[in-house]
């Protein structure tokens, strides 16, 4: 259906592609998967006309095209689904679907997105506002548009990121529908198991080129070593150890905000544990990290900090408590600061700055901290996963108690494998880490307790050396197992 | 003195057109995600055009219609420099308001204190003879039916066709709009171009309606800047933007008829007065929204004014 020949894309002096020829055949589900930077989203702009081709050719249903705009990608039916949603949020779900729409009928285009959205069992109202949805939902709402728009080529760029298991479910079924209509699925992917669970044919991208190109049945050491030249190493990272003081602890916290709010959370956060969060998109899990993080105030309840002097609502700071939020640059970091401001930020700066001030402290953090760039490249011109790493280096020395939502969003496993081992080193005897991921293999490697929340409750709170994958998940869907260290309340 | 509350009305009416056109055409545009800072100059310089090309020609009509051309000129500049060269649209409106005011005052000097066409009412009939209402809205200029129909007409057509729906999204996120194949600097400059003409309008609703004539000062300065700031309380909504508008006419009229009652105050404290309480009002409404509750939040919700989230950004596309 579409075939790449010796497509090349230099940026500068840097060549993002070199060479890179493959076919993508209708009716198929097709994989890329690679490193970061390894040139998945150079070729995935070009192909929805985002950025031009500095040479080779592209060839359409065996007609040679122009890709120069989005404009001609969505005449010829090829349609991306970015891994930030590309939608206006301030707008309602109908008008989403209704922008740029062929025709201006919203009353027809009202029933079409109801039959759509239950023809995939998507629960989508059309007149909610969709900075109420989830990143799941937005993204459902962005495939009805293009499947209605006859989209032909679908391209989805790490479409698992930030989404539930359930919705994740939901997902892959309608991309096996699809396919089987006769589309192109091309699937861009960090993560190996759904590549292996969906695709029918996997290009493996390194360094610009394609290095790798298998069919199903997919060999995942072939894979791996095809992305990153050597294995890294997969094992459990962590053995239950014994706790030690309590350093959290929540009283009968309530709280409204969020999509499902918090209701009647009591718990208590000891010394050496490392606590993962699974559940839903939106089931609590980031309302209780931020008021555990004192961004935000519970209505009722009460949040204490043993051996800490501070009451809840206070900054983290004197409480040696940290926040890494999962939209690093929103929340994290400053856009248009450099590396070396940000260091000068978190610490004692003098009183006047010179261009020199802080840069050897931001080379020494450049270094240790692996981070790719240099001391004045500003936090937006940084990957995701350098974003991560300076983070990371902005976390006060006495942090005793690290918040993380979403630590490896955007990394690819040798970064999201380098942050954990940091961390892990990081940890004090007297610290405690809690994530919130929807990742459940990294739950279950990294963390030696896992709490599942649902409906704005923790349904099911175990060491996860005691616990099954599968107690998880179904835990995650609300049912909650017999045996729970918590009752459903 | 007596004054009716239908010749009120009427004067607020026919006080607030040429400012209602100039902040629902700044609606437009900013709706679009452009910020068009010149509309003070701009009004001036089409007061001017509009004054100069009816006095000369004789015609109204090409008054009207050379004001416009004004209008979109000037964004046409806005346009090019912000929109297509990605510089800065404050920077840019700024330097334009100045640029036209000087330059309306330097061209329109051979006209100043020059008899002139003045544009006038054109009653209903039967309409105008509903009381109250009648001589409020049937017993006007064009000009005032123009800006009266120019309400529901905005707003129709950013809430309800499809092409005032991809102008909303382009002043939401115009990368998104790109990628669904819609050109976002082109909708954005149709945007600037068509607010532009409306607040050129506006110029000449002044020089050949309201306060007939050239001179200097001209009478409207400063309400280029009234308008920008009823947008912006008005909440990017054009019934607000409207409601807002009216009830600074309603300010202007009461002034001067509070003048009469107090004649020993000095006129330019009646003069300047709309300003300040326009000001003062507009806060007051906006704390008692804030002040209220969680539990009204369906009611807030209904009042609520929200920026277009790339309102003044450049977009990029590369």
């Amino acid at each position: 259906m579409i075939e790449l020949a010796d497509i090349h894309k230099r940026f500068g002096r840097v060549e993002a592609l070199a060479g890179v020829s493959m076919r993508i055949r209708a009716g198929s589900v097709h994989g890329i998967v690679g490193e970061n930077g390894a040139g998945k989203s150079t070729l995935m702009k070009i192909l929805t006309g985002f950025i031009s081709r500095s040479s080779g050719t592209i060839r359409y249903n065996g007609r040679p095209v122009q890709l120069r705009t989005p404009r001609d990608a969505a005449r010829l039916g090829i349609g991306m689904l970015y891994q930030e949603p590309l939608d206006f949020p301030h707008l309602t779900v109908l008008d989403n679907f209704m922008i740029a729409a062929p025709e201006h009928d919203p009353g027809r285009l009202r029933q079409q997105l109801v039959r759509l959205a239950d023809r995939f069992g998507f629960d989508l109202a059309p007149d909610s506002a969709v900075e109420r949805l989830t990143v799941g939902e937005r993204q459902q709402l962005e495939l009805l548009r293009l499947i209605h728009r006859r989209c032909k080529v679908l391209i989805l760029d790490e479409p698992t990121t930030g989404i539930s298991q359930r919705q994740q479910e939901i997902l892959f079924a309608a991309l096996r529908a699809l396919r089987d209509e006769g589309r192109a699925i091309l699937l861009v992917s960090h993560k190996l198991a759904e590549v292996r669970s969906l695709c029918d044919r996997v290009t493996v991208l390194r360094g610009g080129r394609a290095v790798a190109d298998q069919e199903r049945p997919l060999d995942e050491d072939l894979l791996l070593r095809a992305m990153f030249g050597s294995l890294p190493r997969r094992q459990r990272a962590v053995r239950a150890r014994d706790r030690g003081r309590p350093i959290l602890a929540m009283d009968h916290v309530v709280s409204a905000e969020g999509r499902s709010g918090l209701h009647d959370v009591t718990l208590s956060i000891a010394e050496k544990e490392v606590v993962g969060l699974a559940g839903l998109d939106g089931s609590g899990q980031a309302v209780f990290l931020r008021i555990a993080g004192g961004l935000l105030r519970p209505d009722s309840g009460s949040v204490r900090f043993p051996g800490c002097e501070t009451t809840a609502g206070a900054g983290g700071g004197d409480r040696q408590t940290v926040f890494l939020p999962a939209d690093r640059l929103r929340e994290g970091l400053i856009a248009g600061l450099s590396i070396r401001e940000h260091l000068l930020l978190a610490g004692d700066a003098p009183f006047f700055l010179a261009p020199s001030t802080g840069r050897a402290r931001a080379e020494k953090t450049i270094a240790d901290y692996n981070i790719i760039g240099r001391p004045s490249t500003p936090a937006d011109g940084l990957s995701g996963g350098n974003q991560q790493r300076l983070l990371l280096s902005l976390v006060p020395e006495p942090a005793r108690l690290i918040l993380l939502e979403n630590p490896t969003r955007g990394l690819d496993v040798r970064s999201g494998a380098w942050m954990w081992r940091f961390l892990h080193q990081r940890m004090r005897d007297d610290g405690a880490i809690v994530f919130a991921s929807p990742d459940l293999e990294e739950i279950m490697t990294q963390a030696t307790r896992i709490m599942v929340f649902f409906n704005g409750r923790i349904i099911l709170d175990a060491p996860t050396d005691q616990t099954e994958i599968r107690t998880v998940s179904r835990a995650i869907t609300g049912r909650v197992p017999e045996d729970a260290g918590l009752p459903a309340a | 003195m007596e004054i009716s509350l239908a010749d009120l009305l009427a004067g607020v009416t026919a006080t607030a057109a040429p400012l209602l056109l100039a902040a629902l055409g700044e609606t437009v545009t900013e709706k679009a995600g452009v910020i068009n800072l010149s509309l003070d100059g701009t009004i001036l310089l089409g007061a001017m055009t509009g004054f100069a090309v009816a006095a000369t020609s004789g015609s109204l009509a090409a008054g009207f219609l050379a004001a416009a051309a004004t209008g979109l000129a000037v964004a046409a500049v806005l346009s090019l420099i912000g929109t297509w060269l990605g510089q800065s649209q404050v920077a840019v409106g700024f330097t334009l308001t100045l640029l036209c005011r000087d330059l309306a005052y330097f061209l329109g000097s051979p006209h100043a204190r020059q008899p002139g066409p003045q544009l006038l009412a054109s009653p209903l009939p039967l309409l105008s003879r509903i009381p109250l209402l009648g001589p409020a809205l049937f017993n006007q200029s064009l000009l005032v039916y123009l800006s009266i129909a120019a309400i529901p007409a905005t707003w129709f057509f950013l809430y309800r066709t499809r092409h005032g729906l991809v102008l909303r999204a382009v002043g939401e996120n115009p990368a998104a709009c790109w990628a669904r194949g819609i050109r976002p600097r082109l909708v954005q400059t149709t945007a600037t171009l068509a607010g532009g003409a409306l607040v050129g309008l506006a110029g000449a609703g002044y020089s050949l309606a309201l306060k007939p004539g050239w001179g200097r000062p001209q009478g409207c300065e400063g309400i280029g800047w009234i308008a920008l700031a009823l947008v912006i309380f008005g909440g990017w909504h054009p019934l607000r933007v409207a409601l807002g508008a009216y009830l600074f006419g309603f300010l202007q009229i009461s002034t001067i008829l509070l003048q009469d009652l107090f004649p020993a105050l000095p006129t330019q404290v009646f003069q300047v007065a709309p300003f300040p309480i326009m000001i003062f009002t507009l806060i007051l409404i906006h704390a008692g929204r804030n002040a209220r509750g969680r539990k009204q939040r369906f009611l807030l919700r209904l009042f609520r004014g929200r920026p277009p989230a790339a309102l003044g950004t450049t977009y990029r596309q590369d």
